[in-house]
């Protein structure tokens, strides 16, 4: 591997700058003439905008101006959109009600965007936006998927009645209805997916600048993929034709899947800087980025798993209703169905899977993925069902969970997805040996003579990562294609820069991408540099989510290398007077193999650049493209343990021991891995023990938008984690990796819930297992 | 944050002067409160007083078992001072309690008391230590002092100065933190002295901090943690909101009443 190539843990390169301040985020971004804005939000979470009179506010100290959605209209800006299609089993396609950047007839949640005002100062538009008059006609309000989907219910849009956005169906429901009548035990759960807030460090911002001369516009923004951001504003929002639009993500401070989406506020900036004349700055406060930024989860399931006699799962039924706020934010249709209904038969055998999903409007925020995005909702499910299962059928969770896995590869699931490699079973052995499961009841009996009720609980999760192939998402009702790009771009003088499609908003991009050229170069990682998030610099990439900028975007960089290399061979032929096919790269020079003749790495390069000594008809320079599509998703997997002790006179669990035993295929920086998994679970933790949004379910205003009411995980409501890992390598790409920044946050909050139950005893407990709740299913044991 | 004009008070004298000349002025000690209030435009008084240059303000003095805390005194200088350690640790601990470091090293016990959060810390022990609130006008009991949700005795204008109590024989302070804010859902302080026992609760009273009479009783018969098992705390009398239920928060009385009487010895 080398010290800087594959398997190596190296240090980020990245952190110099971040943990010294010097990073440049949207936010640090300042140009000449620069204004603020502030935008003016409904206070309702459903009302009428009867008038706007902003005459008071436009007289304000350094008003430039305020702008509202009428007027954006009447420019031609479009409507926000969803880029997937999903079509109910009745055939027909899913009810996108409007979402208009700044609100014309109707606000929809607390927070929806009314107008902009736009300021010499932050303050100065803060203080008249507070100016802004808006007439609201206040209209009830709903912010519950089933309470949404009741008679009666207030209505968001005219195009979706019972705020019904789709009635959607996967799998063989006869059969899985079959398998449920003549199952000989059935296990049945409902199953709540508290709704989570994404609270990446760095807010959401953006700078808008209108370059009047050129007619062309630069968009600063904290996005997880600016090339979709551009796609999406010139196809969809008629901001400017592509080649009119620049859009830079610069150093973006976490994002969890919030900044994949496009907002109002980018497309709303743009706009205004053309109409003001001047570009135009807004960053979110916290409050704001808790009313605004889309949500994740919040599902409701009921189901039914079937089993015969020998224990084996002979069926499943699922039947979720999951809430997407006010509007269709640009994936919130994938997440509950693509991204979800196909993981349903997780780590198992199971021949009939039938599930049903319907999505509902409520007065809330869009809902759309975050970190996990679907797969977090199927394990959660799937792993709470098999574990009471166990319970009910009184045999261990571990032996249930072994009897019913899948042992050969691939495998073809009844929901679409078809495992390529995995070995649960090794997953389980290595996280029972490190969570010491056998001595378990000797710690309980210790435990319940300190007067702690003490529990543990296992997840054995998959997830999908690097959604792909594109043709196939296509066929699903995917807008864009999920392929990745990469250029490998070698210098005269030998120095690289690999430009990637994807983006790295913490996860590592200018180490790992630059280790892999260390490892088919041999040259070190501070001689390659990696260039993202530009749209002007980078050809045409899809972004980072989905855990796929590894699995994809590195084999985009791979095939690059690959041509990359083969060029670079001809040249070093022929200066070597060699047959190109007994050129090998390493250490930093091509070597005719078995001969002591040697050129290195920078010579080749510069040969290439000054063109004097080529192959005949070779072009000059050594500059490469690649455009990679996957073969199939990857499928990461692998087994969690929690174990807890629970005061059963507060309610509070403490986790004394997390094992996470994963299985990521190869692994390029473990440092790194190690990184994503503790992130992943420090968020699984806090969806399962203390995150949840909540808003009042009369007003439809938003109870948790501070840290005073949001309890977020922090250092001390988490353990020292046990982490191993298991590898079966990928087959379906080239450098066999599956994929590590979501699987912490999928597989753990089971583990937790499961070791929670078997501590109190009492199996009906919901997240976030909070202390009072604990407290009050104790209180039902009793 | 609405604009506000800034003043450094060099005495006790001189800010309550600059005090009296802004009627919609307000006094500025840590700002952990009021700044963070004022950023969120929940509060925007045209003038800040800086308590925080005033020397008569600073320090923690004790004199045999008498205490004397200064209302500028930070947390962090609370929770460390071993001479206050020595004849009463319960309350270093609760000052350690309090927030993170960085709250610690500005919030103070004068601004703490002052705004009277309900789930404050300090409010508890000072009604379990019988402590007097020293003000620029006044000696105010602490019974007399906390009167409701962020209710005090105070004066418009009136300043905390200091506090002061004489140290008790034994002491203790439990606190169930909110797993989101980290204040008190529920605190109890308990103190014993040659008058008896005082019990203050904070975080839990549907009127802000209380002293609950019957716990008094029951540990002025016997000092020892059972004794408040059979005490009577009323959930009607307990605050209910999202984060705990009214019966959530009468079990919690109960049971930090009694790890305070444990943590006391
Ligand atoms: C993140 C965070 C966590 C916290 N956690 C806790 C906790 O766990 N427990 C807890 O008890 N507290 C907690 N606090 C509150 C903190 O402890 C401070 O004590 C509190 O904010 C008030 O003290 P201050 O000195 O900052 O007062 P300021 O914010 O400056 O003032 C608060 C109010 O008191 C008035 N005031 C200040 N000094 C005087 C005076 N001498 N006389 C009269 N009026 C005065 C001010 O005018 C203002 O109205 C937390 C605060 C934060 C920000």
């Amino acid at each position: 591997m080398g010290v800087e190539g594959i398997g190596a843990r190296v240090t980020r390169k990245e952190d110099k700058r971040f943990l010294t301040g010097k990073g440049r985020y949207t936010d640090d971004m300042t140009v000449p003439g620069m204004k603020y804005a502030c935008f003016v939000r409904s206070p309702y979470a459903h009302a009428k905008i009867i008038g706007i009179d902003a005459s008071a506010a436009r007289q304000m100290p350094g008003v430039i101006d305020v702008l509202d959605g009428k007027q954006l209209q009447a420019d031609g800006i479009g409507n926000l959109i969803c880029g997937w299609m999903i079509h109910s089993k009745d055939g027909s396609p899913m009810k996108m009600g409007a979402w208009r950047p700044l609100a014309v007839d109707t606000v929809r949640y607390v927070g929806d965007a009314v107008a902009i005002v736009v300021a010499d100062s932050y303050l100065e538009a803060r203080d008249a936006a507070e100016a802004v008059s808006v007439e609201y006609e206040e209209m009830p309000a709903v912010t519950e998927a089933i309470a949404a989907m009741a008679d009666g219910a207030p209505q968001l849009h005219p195009e979706a009645p019972g705020n019904l956005i789709f009635d959607w169906e996967l799998g063989d429901g006869v059969a899985a209805d079959q398998a449920i009548a003549s199952a000989v035990h059935v296990t049945e759960i409902e199953i709540h997916n508290n709704r989570l807030s994404p609270n990446p460090m760095e807010p959401r911002a953006t700078l808008g600048i209108y370059d009047a001369a050129e007619d062309h516009y630069t968009c600063y923004t904290t996005s997880q993929n600016p090339h979709v951001a551009r796609l999406v504003m010139s196809a969809f929002y008629n901001v400017a034709p592509e080649n009119k639009l620049r859009v830079i993500a610069p150093d973006v401070g976490g994002g969890f899947g919030s900044k994949i989406y496009i907002y109002p506020e980018e497309i709303v900036c743009l706009w205004a800087s053309k109409k003001t004349g001047v570009p135009v700055k807004w960053t979110s406060d916290r409050t704001e980025a808790f009313l605004t930024d889309a949500h994740g989860r919040d599902h409701v399931s009921k189901v039914k798993m079937a089993f015969d006699s020998d224990h084996r799962i002979t069926g499943l039924k699922v039947d979720t209703i999951a809430n997407l706020g006010a509007y269709m934010s640009l994936f919130s249709s994938a997440v509950p169905t693509y991204l979800y209904a196909t993981l349903l038969s997780g780590q198992y055998a199971i021949p009939a899977i039938h599930a049903n999903v319907r999505t509902v409007y409520t007065n809330t925020v869009p809902v759309d993925a975050y970190r996990g995005a679907g797969r977090p909702e199927a394990t959660y499910l799937l792993e709470r069902t098999i574990e009471t299962a166990a319970r009910e059928l009184g045999v261990s969770p571990a032996e249930l969970r072994r009897k019913n896995f899948i042992r050969s590869f691939p495998y073809q699931t009844p929901v679409i997805m078809n495992y390529d490699a995995g070995d649960y079973e090794t997953s389980v052995a290595a996280a029972m040996e490190a969570a010491d499961w056998a001595g378990f009841s000797a710690r309980r009996a210790d435990a319940e003579s300190r007067g702690k009720k003490r529990g543990i609980g296992m997840s054995c999760y998959i997830e999908a990562c690097g959604i792909a192939p594109s043709a196939a998402v296509g066929s699903l009702g995917a807008g864009v294609g999920l392929w990745e790009s990469a250029e490998v771009r070698v210098n005269a003088v030998g120095t690289i820069e690999v430009l990637t499609g994807s983006h790295s908003h913490g996860q590592g991009h200018e180490t790992t991408f630059a280790q892999l050229v260390a490892e088919r170069l041999g040259v070190s990682i501070d001689s390659v540099n990696i260039v993202h998030g530009d749209t002007d610099k980078v050809q045409m990439g899809m972004g980072t989510y989905g855990s796929r900028s590894g699995a994809v975007g590195m084999s985009a960089v791979v095939k690059a290398l690959d041509k990359v290399e083969a060029k670079a061979k001809k040249i070093a032929a022929h200066m070597m007077e060699a047959d190109e096919s007994d050129i090998v790269i390493e250490n930093g020079e091509l070597k005719v193999a078995g001969t002591d003749k040697t050129v290195p790495w920078f010579q080749v390069a510069l040969a290439a650049y000054t063109a004097h000594n080529l192959p005949g008809g070779m072009e000059p320079g050594l500059k490469e493209t690649a455009f990679y599509d996957p073969a199939n998703f990857t499928f990461p997997a692998g087994c969690y343990i929690a174990e807890v002790e629970v005061d059963p006179e507060t309610g509070k669990t403490d986790i004394v021991q997390f094992v996470a035993a994963d299985d990521f295929g190869n692994i390029i920086n473990p440092l790194i891995v190690e990184g994503q998994v503790h992130g992943g679970l420090a968020q699984g933790i806090g969806q399962a023990l203390l995150e949840e949004v909540r808003y009042d379910p009369e007003s439809g205003q938003l109870l948790t938008a501070s840290y005073m009411d949001y309890a977020m995980p922090r250092a001390d409501d988490l353990p020292s984690f046990k982490l191993s890992h298991q590898n079966t390598p990928c087959p379906s790409n080239p450098l066999g990796i599956k994929g590590c920044g979501e699987a912490g946050a999928i597989g753990s909050p089971p583990a937790l819930i499961n070791a929670i139950t078997d501590a109190i005893g009492n199996n009906s407990l919901t997240m976030p297992a909070t202390p009072m709740k604990v407290w009050q299913a104790l209180q039902s044991v009793h | 944050m609405y604009e506000t004009s800034y003043h450094r008070a060099s005495s006790v004298e001189d800010a309550v002067k600059l005090r009296g000349e802004h009627e919609e002025g307000r006094y500025l000690a840590g700002g952990m409160t009021l700044i963070a209030t004022m950023k969120q435009r929940l509060a925007a008084p045209t003038d800040l007083i800086d308590l925080r240059h005033i020397p008569d303000l600073a320090g923690i003095s004790i004199d045999g078992r008498n205490v004397r805390i200064g209302a500028g005194t930070p947390h962090a200088e609370v929770a460390k001072s071993d001479e206050l350690r020595a004849v009463c640790p319960a309350l270093c601990n609760l000052a350690g309690m309090i927030g993170d470091p960085h709250v610690r090293h500005m919030g103070t016990i004068g601004g703490s008391i002052a705004n009277n959060d309900p789930a404050a810390d300090y409010p508890a022990a000072m009604l379990a230590l019988g402590a007097t609130i020293i003000t620029d006008r006044r000696w105010i009991a602490a019974d007399e002092f906390f009167v409701g949700l962020f209710e005090t005795a105070l004066e418009e204008g009136e300043m905390v100065t200091a506090v002061t109590f004489e140290a008790p024989e034994k002491a203790g302070y439990a606190k169930f933190a909110n797993p989101a804010s980290r204040y008190a859902l529920t605190g109890v302080f308990v103190a014993k002295s040659a008058d008896g026992v005082r019990v203050g609760v904070t975080g839990a009273g549907a009127n802000g901090v209380f002293r609950h009479k019957g716990m008094e009783e029951a540990l002025g018969v016997n000092w020892a943690p059972d004794s408040v098992a059979g005490a009577d705390v009323d959930p009607k009398d307990m605050l209910s909101d999202m984060h705990a239920s009214a019966a959530y928060r009468a079990n919690l009385v109960k049971v930090m009443a009694k790890r305070a009487v444990i943590a006391a010895g």
